[in-house]
């Protein structure tokens, strides 16, 4: 167990690297115009200035050394400053990663939970009426895009309801649970129901295939045989045992969103890593773009490697070697 | 009263390919502390006649009457059914490792089942689990009983099915081929274990196997079936030494051991039929020898032959046994039946030639079945070999 969780530390932090170096390549291979962002229009033709600008960045040195400088930086959990805000890139990811966290978090709990329940259930009845509205239910999810139903949403229970007077839903922002839970709740369900809606649908069908192979598995034949109530054979047996990959699933998926979920954040104007990410690459603002794809590498690293133990804790056959 | 009674039990499935006719009309009954072998290839039925009892076949059309203790199975409302399964009739699968919950301990699995049906705590009921897979001969049960169903070896897995069959002390335990999925040495050590608790405990026992070596060895009484039909019924030691219905004799003779040293196997020809479409008349008279011409169009009954012994087959009651003259007696009687170059004498020209190819020369089958095998006192030789397998013998 120990061996196997520092080999797997080991190849994370080696895929880490790889990515940085990668991203790193990427903006040299076609170099932002840093000084000329900075400095705008009409500084930008001081050659001077322009030269100054450079040097004080590091950019005019050459890039073997720029890259050492960002490593030795990295190590110190120092990731640079904007070059645009002139913030340090860990304030503006620690202001951004809250609002993904709660947004992802949240959602997943929302599209696991429905997810997995509708699955159940349509696996309990295949061909029934119950199966064939959960799979319609299931694909129309699926095929409608996000921006769509965030904004439909936003029509009905947020701009319909506010012309009626009623102000259930809050419009856009996020405000922290630190601060206020309860309005906190409010901001984020409409986001969570958008971002969940796709993601259940993935899950009900991932669910009731699951379950579907497990109910026929001989194993429920002899749970039935032993006197169990029904509810007991598809719970605590069948969906036990066809839980096992959902969770696998459910962890790539929930790494892989707290990167950020760029169209829910734009739509419920929700200031976090996916938004940051969009204002950084339209700015151009490399510091920024690296530190949030290098987060998002870490993310999926550790989800990996937390998955590959959770399996091993589900599943007692699975030995970690 | 007989503690079941089975009558005219009728088991069929709607699928794409057409009803599939798993059970056709089969009767029978068990007695209180008594065995019953169901016996018959893959296919017969056999299987899906046992589950419908205890409602473990979701989606088929069931008619007939299995009154166990007085009370209709097949009429029961889920709640009841529920309070039987397990509690009142236990039930031995073949395959125990897919058998048992592979993400639960063993121990986890008979306590939940003892739970399931007796209002005790969960240290008591640990505590039974722990006596029961010590009585079936699990060594250091105390600590074993936190291993998972891989940890255990496939002889100790089907006795812990065993165990948790026995934990509630039901008054029936229905063994679905309960050896077949296990190496020739366990299997012995399995059937001894389960006769000598079905004695302890004096629970009727219902044991479905294609083995006849099982048989000779379990069964108090024994039910041949062919294609979703009862065609043979006797005592244990009538059905051995005086069977009727040629498939009987047919499984008896593709058993190692069963001719004498030196001669030929002869395995039954041809296929089990599709429960789909099952041949006309008599189901089995596409590989009969002995087939006549009544029965390519009719169903025979079961003819009475003496005191319980039953068998569904037109062939005077009175040829009865194996061996050599008694197959003349049969040709004989069969030819009778007969009209020249009519389609059962083609039939029977055909299955008699297949017999004589497929046939298998065992060197000395007398050494075959004597070594490793028990002493059958109660009943002739047999061996643990499946007939099915009969034909890749040496």
């Amino acid at each position: 167990m120990l061996r196997f969780l520092i080999r797997r530390t080991l190849t994370g932090l080696l895929v880490i690297w790889l990515i940085s170096v990668v991203v790193f390549a990427i903006f040299f291979i076609a170099p932002p115009n840093v000084a000329f962002l900075l400095l705008g229009k009409f500084q930008a033709s001081n050659q001077q200035l322009v030269e100054q600008v450079t040097a004080q960045l590091g950019l005019n040195k050459p890039i073997p050394v720029q890259y050492w400088n960002f490593l030795v930086r990295l190590l110190h959990g120092n990731l640079g400053y904007s070059y645009y805000s002139h913030e340090a890139v860990t304030t503006l990811i620690g202001r951004a990663l809250p609002v993904t966290a709660s947004l992802a978090i949240g959602a997943a709990i929302i599209w696991v939970v429905s997810g997995v329940l509708i699955g159940v259930l349509s696996a309990t009845h295949p061909r029934s009426i119950r199966d064939r509205l959960a799979t319609l239910f299931a694909l129309t999810g699926l095929s409608f895009p996000t921006f769509v139903l965030g904004l439909i949403l936003l029509f009905f229970l947020f701009y319909k309801l506010h012309l009626a007077g009623i102000d259930w839903f809050p419009g856009s922002g996020y405000v922290p649970l630190t601060q206020d839970p309860w309005q906190w709740f409010l901001h984020l369900i409409l986001p969570w129901i958008t971002l969940a809606v796709a993601s259940m649908a993935v899950y009900v069908r991932l669910a009731r295939g699951q379950m579907l192979e497990v109910l026929g598995d001989d194993y429920i034949r002899t749970a039935r045989a032993k006197g169990l109530s029904e509810t007991r054979v598809t719970f605590r047996h069948a969906l036990r045992a066809a839980l096992v990959p959902i969770v696998t699933q459910f962890g790539i998926d929930v790494a892989t969103l707290l990167g950020g979920a760029i169209v829910t954040e734009q739509v419920f104007g929700l200031n976090g890593l996916g938004a940051l990410s969009v204002s950084s690459v339209v700015n151009q603002d490399e510091p920024v773009i690296i530190a949030i794809v290098l987060l998002a590498a870490v993310f999926v690293v550790i989800a990996n490697i937390l998955v590959d133990i959770l399996y091993a804790v589900l599943d007692p056959r699975v030995r970690l070697e | 009263m007989p503690l079941l009674e089975v009558r005219d039990l009728t088991v069929s499935f709607h699928t794409s390919d057409g009803l599939v006719q798993a059970v056709r009309g089969v009767s029978f009954d068990v007695e209180k502390g008594h065995t019953l072998g169901v016996v018959g290839e893959s296919g017969s039925g056999k299987t899906v006649c046992t589950q419908t009892l205890l409602g473990l076949t979701p989606g088929a059309d069931v008619s007939g009457q299995a009154l166990f203790d007085g009370r209709d199975l097949l009429r029961m409302s889920p709640a009841e059914l529920q309070r039987v399964r397990g509690a009142r009739i236990a039930a031995i699968f073949q395959d125990p490792l897919s058998s048992l919950h592979p993400l639960y301990t063993v121990g986890w699995q008979i306590v939940e089942m003892i739970r399931a049906h007796r209002h005790i705590a969960r240290s008591a009921a640990r505590a039974r689990a722990i006596e029961l897979l010590d009585m079936v001969g699990i060594p250091q049960a105390a600590s074993r009983v936190d291993d998972y169903p891989h940890q255990f070896s496939g002889g100790m897995r089907q006795r812990a099915m065993i165990a948790m069959a026995l934990a509630l002390d039901p008054d029936l335990i229905i063994a679905d081929e309960p050896t077949t999925a296990l190496d020739a040495t366990v299997q012995a050590q399995v059937i001894e274990l389960m006769t000598k608790l079905q004695t302890e405990f004096d629970t009727a026992l219902i044991i479905i196997t294609h083995d006849m070596g099982v048989i000779a060895e379990t069964a108090d009484e024994v039910m041949v079936m062919y294609a979703g039909k009862a065609v043979e019924k006797a005592d244990r030691r009538t059905l051995f030494y005086f069977p009727h219905h040629p498939y009987t004799k047919g499984l008896l003779e593709s058993i190692p051991g069963s001719t004498a040293a030196g001669e030929r196997l002869r395995p039954i020809p041809g296929q089990p039929p599709s429960l789909i479409s099952i041949p006309t008349g008599c189901a089995f008279h596409p590989r009969c020898q002995y087939v006549m011409d009544r029965c390519i169009s009719e169903v025979p009954p079961l003819f009475d032959i003496a005191g319980g012994h039953t068998s569904a087959c037109f062939l005077p009651t009175q040829i009865l046994g194996l061996g050599e003259d008694v197959d003349r007696e049969r040709a004989s009687a069969a030819a009778a039946g007969r009209a020249e170059n009519g389609a059962a004498a083609r039939l029977a020209a055909r299955a008699t030639e297949e017999i004589e190819t497929a046939g298998v020369h065992l060197p000395d089958a007398g050494v075959l079945a004597g070594a490793g095998m028990s002493d059958r006192s109660r009943g002739p030789r047999t061996s643990q070999n499946s007939p099915d397998d009969a034909g890749t013998q040496p």
